[in-house]
């Protein structure tokens, strides 16, 4: 059996969080957390980590050259990167608003990349 | 002259949530003036996520938690006036302002709510050698550069200091395919919150360096590197320590100082420790009816603390202009032993509701406990694993208890390490 330590990322408070993992890599248990967030994002850390992936996209015609972004949930880890390459080939045109579906189904992850600003 | 029984100076989080709660407490006159060509204030350039969770119970990015009070304050008839900037603040309640539109305002105001935020501590502030070639900047400009105006600023980065915009910006540009080759940190620990160490940079292999300066800068019209050395326990450069990192941008994240050249003006006493105004437990100032909330009063980790102070700063100012807001007596806070000061530093003896004592400590701390002491009394103690500077804390104090303190005591919050 195994433990890892971690520092949770979901939100700023930053729990220090326990994990027990079984030889074969299953989560046996987790402590430490306050929130139901934390259990899932330690569950997730030492299985297939994720992150949210925030950016900017261009737009035309706006009140700003630029849009912030963001995923509509995590992404693996590891697929980072190739998420910014889609999101730097888009260029919105103005108006863009707060929700708006800027990718559909980012790399086929069955995650959306939504505008969070109005430009 | 303009009257208003409130005036909000800055439209940021702070101030947008303050109006929002004296309007909802009954205060239908209010004027909110901010200095940008919109209201959300430092938000707006902060696009990553990790905003609201406590609040709204959602992960919101800067832009979207703003917007939600943008468009609370757009739904009320509260006023706003932005590209608006507040000269002076008399001692009986006069704001003066101006704006291209309506060239010089004066505006009597019933109450005030301070909410100017604060900005960051330029190159000026430290003594690094060296030209004053382009691509030196604060962490909080390049995120303006990169998240407004959608223009890179470097190619190669050395970041100076590990606060959170740093940080933040160190991924930042790393997704937009800048090399950042390291983060120095003067101290022996982290500036910022520990989740951005992870995710900002161990998930892309930043080094993190600790005990660590940039001692000059080298290049005249553009950055071409930095010398960087380690410190010793007094914080000076470890001669031979001395490292060149090549690089052609230079981001300060050292530091964030509460905007208060309009109280000091006004003659409102500050906190030599915090540099905001002192305020009691609805945030007034010791000037009768100016009322301070968020990062003017105290710099914040989060924006959903500063949230809730600015809602009771609204509150306060509501029951000020309602002429509920009586005190008398009034019990004083102070930090010792490693706690470096308190918000609010003093406290209405009669007040009507539980009181949070927010404060940082000096380093980082394991095992400590946390004692609250009145005239000798141990009025609370708390065990705590790790305390950090970089994270703000809190305790909640009773009503019951404040109520029963003799006026004018003192309520001490202090450390104890465990042997």
């Amino acid at each position: 059996m195994a433990k890892r330590d971690l520092i949770c990322v979901s939100c700023p408070i930053g729990c220090a969080i326990s994990v027990e993992l079984s030889d074969s890599g299953e989560v046996l248990s987790v402590t430490g957390n306050t929130c139901k967030r934390g259990e899932s994002y330690a569950k997730a850390e030492c299985t297939h980590p994720e992150r949210m992936v925030t950016s900017t996209v261009k737009v035309e015609g706006g009140r700003l050259p630029v849009v912030p972004v963001k995923t509509s949930a995590p992404i693996p880890k590891e697929l980072i990167f190739k998420c910014m390459q889609e999101i730097n080939k888009v260029t919105l045109t103005a108006p863009v608003n707060i929700g708006d579906v800027i990718i559909k189904n980012v790399l086929g992850l069955g995650v959306d990349v939504l505008a969070t600003n109005e430009v | 002259m303009l009257n208003y029984d409130l005036v909000v100076v800055g439209g940021g989080p702070a101030g947008m949530a303050a109006a929002l709660k004296a309007y909802e407490d009954g205060i239908k006159n209010i004027l909110i003036l901010e200095r940008a060509d919109t209201l959300g204030g430092i938000l707006e350039q902060c696009i990553h996520t990790g905003f609201g969770l406590h609040y709204f119970g959602e992960e919101l990015s800067g832009p979207e938690y703003a917007g939600r009070f943008i468009k609370q304050v757009y739904d009320t008839d509260i006023d706003v006036k932005v590209d608006t900037m507040v000269l002076d603040i008399s001692k009986d309640n006069v704001v003066t302002a101006c704006n291209n539109f309506d060239g010089l305002l004066t505006i009597q105001a019933k109450a005030i709510v301070l909410a100017m935020g604060c900005r960051e501590r330029p190159r000026g502030a430290l003594s690094i050698a060296g030209c004053r070639s382009s691509g030196i900047m604060t962490a909080g400009t390049a995120q303006k550069y990169v998240n407004i105006d959608g223009y890179m600023p470097g190619k190669t980065v050395v970041i100076l200091g590990s606060g959170d915009i740093g940080l933040i910006m160190a991924r930042r540009m790393t997704l937009e395919g800048a090399k950042v080759k390291a983060v120095c940190e003067l101290m022996p620990y982290s500036g910022g919150l520990t989740r951005n160490i992870v995710q900002c940079l161990e998930d892309f292999n930043i080094p993190l360096r600790l005990s660590c300066t940039v001692v000059s800068t080298h290049g005249k019209d553009r950055l071409e590197g930095v010398t960087v050395a380690d410190v010793d326990e007094n914080l000076k450069p470890i001669p031979g320590t001395e490292e060149y990192i090549e690089c052609d941008t230079l981001m300060l994240s050292v530091g964030l100082i509460p905007e208060n050249e309009l109280s000091k003006n006004a003659e409102i006493s500050l906190d030599r420790v915090t540099s905001g105004p002192v305020v009691d437990e609805y945030r007034e100032t010791m000037h009768k009816g100016v009322f301070a909330c968020g990062n003017v009063l105290q710099v914040h980790d989060l924006v959903d603390f500063v949230t809730e102070e600015s809602q009771l700063a609204g509150a306060g100012a509501a029951k000020f202009i309602k002429g509920e807001k009586n005190d008398t007596h009034y019990i004083n806070t102070k930090g010792e032993n490693g706690v470096r000061y308190i918000v609010p530093q003093r406290i209405s003896k009669s007040t009507d509701k539980d009181v949070k004592l927010y404060f940082r400590v000096g380093r980082v701390y394991k095992d400590v406990t946390l004692k609250i002491t009145c005239q000798n009394d141990v009025v609370y103690t708390k065990k705590k694993k790790k305390m950090c500077p970089g994270e703000m804390e809190y305790v909640v104090i009773k009503t019951d208890l404040i109520n029963s303190l003799p006026a004018d005591s003192t309520l001490t919050v202090s450390l104890k390490e465990e042997a």
